[in-house]
């Protein structure tokens, strides 16, 4: 029981004097990813999926690389913001919630580097006529 | 992960005491009102009293006034201007956070179930605990802000049109039915303003006469202060006098993103 005042504890550390920015990237990639993920609903629609190597030409060919990139980084920019509120939203201890939003994090950026490799990864390899260069082999 | 019960101590008895309608009563509604007794050790209850309305004002406040003047002397709530503008009989109706005094006891269904506002500590049966919400309304400094030297002859002036901005805002009672519909709030309350003490706060961004527009953005902007508004809308339509914090913190929101982005 702490004899604190009310008003004390309210006002606490003052304000943190962030979180435009959060708002604002969440509302933007939000709008970027309507035409975005239409774009990519209908790619899928259209594309033979059971066709490996037709999936992986469409993959490489044209601005497709770039708009992929570009869908994937704003799928985990926007799902990273949006997962950070959830953990700040429910999880009020302190210690997990540090390891949570972190954790969150992590994950948000590998999956995103990883997507992204993937993409440049087929992109480099079909630029390469087939052959795979030195630096992907150990894939292999 | 957060608490979905109620603690131990808090959960609720359903089988309280019940108070039948005397013999030969012929319009009678039943009440269903959320007692808890600090004193007395034990877990909150649900009582049931039936009220003959033949005998009764139309509204759940004056139910509540004849069950404690007839019934049980001992139930207790906050009332006292009975017309919609002290803010004090809010509570919990029918699920809805509204003033007691406004709601008509025929505009429920069925039994009237009657509850202090959710998720604040309380102190006797419909009395809430409201030091922090008042904690938070002084935290917005609620006051005019002016370095500006005020006319020596006349009053700090206003366009029509300016004073309209603040009106509708200005006419919050602080009953508290907002922040108490508020999830964020039932989760953050320490931390987030809440919708009331944001309404307040954007009653003065707005206000033509102040001068403290920046400091009081500044004040606010913080991912849980303000940020923690997730547009739920619960305030907006548990508000009993038809006001709108919602649009109030979506207002501060915009003119912080002005500010940086625009």
């Amino acid at each position: 029981m702490s004899l604190r005042s009310p008003l004390s504890k309210i006002l606490g550390r003052g304000s943190a004097k962030q979180g435009v920015s959060h708002w604002w990237v969440q509302r933007v990639t939000a709008i970027a990813l309507i035409p975005l993920t239409l774009w990519f609903a209908y790619q899928l629609i259209h594309l033979p999926l059971a066709d490996y190597d037709a999936v992986r030409r469409w993959v490489a060919t044209g601005l497709n690389p770039a708009w992929l990139l570009i869908f994937i980084g704003a799928v985990a920019w926007h799902s990273s913001l949006g997962v950070q509120v959830v953990i700040e939203d429910y999880v009020p201890h302190k210690g997990a919630k540090v390891v949570a939003l972190l954790t969150s994090t992590f994950l948000h950026v590998v999956l995103a580097v990883v997507s992204s490799y993937a993409v440049l990864y087929i992109v480099i390899t079909n630029f390469c006529g087939g052959i795979i260069p030195v630096g992907f082999l150990y894939l292999h | 992960m957060v608490q979905l019960r109620l603690p131990e101590n808090s959960r609720i008895n359903r089988n309280g005491k019940v108070h039948k309608a005397p013999d030969g009563t012929t319009n009678v509604r039943t009440f269903k009102v959320y007692r808890y007794d600090p004193d007395s050790g034990e877990n909150p209850r649900v009582d049931t009293f039936e009220v003959d309305m033949d005998s009764c004002g139309p509204m759940v406040l004056d139910a509540l006034i004849k069950i404690k003047n007839e019934l049980d002397p001992s139930l207790t709530f906050r009332r006292s201007c009975r017309e919609g503008i002290c803010g004090s009989c809010a509570m919990n109706i029918e699920g809805m956070n509204t003033l007691a005094c406004t709601k008509s006891c025929s505009d429920v269904k069925g039994d009237v179930k009657i509850y202090p506002l959710p998720h604040m500590p309380v102190v006797k049966d419909l009395v809430p605990d409201l030091t922090q919400f008042y904690a938070q309304y002084a935290a917005v400094k609620p006051w005019l802000q002016s370095r500006t030297p005020a006319p020596p002859d006349h009053e700090r002036l206003q366009e029509p049109e300016e004073q309209e901005k603040i009106d509708r805002p200005s006419a919050c009672i602080l009953c508290a039915c907002c922040s108490t519909s508020c999830p964020s709030y039932w989760w953050n309350g320490d931390r987030y303003l809440g919708p009331a003490a944001l309404l307040a706060a954007y009653r003065w961004i707005i206000d033509s006469r102040d001068d403290a527009t920046g400091e009081r953005l500044d004040a606010l902007e913080d991912p849980f202060r303000l940020y923690r508004c997730h547009t739920i809308m619960n305030c907006t339509e548990a508000c009993p006098k038809d006001l709108n914090p919602a649009k109030a913190i979506a207002g501060i929101k915009r003119m912080m993103a002005e500010r940086e982005h625009a």
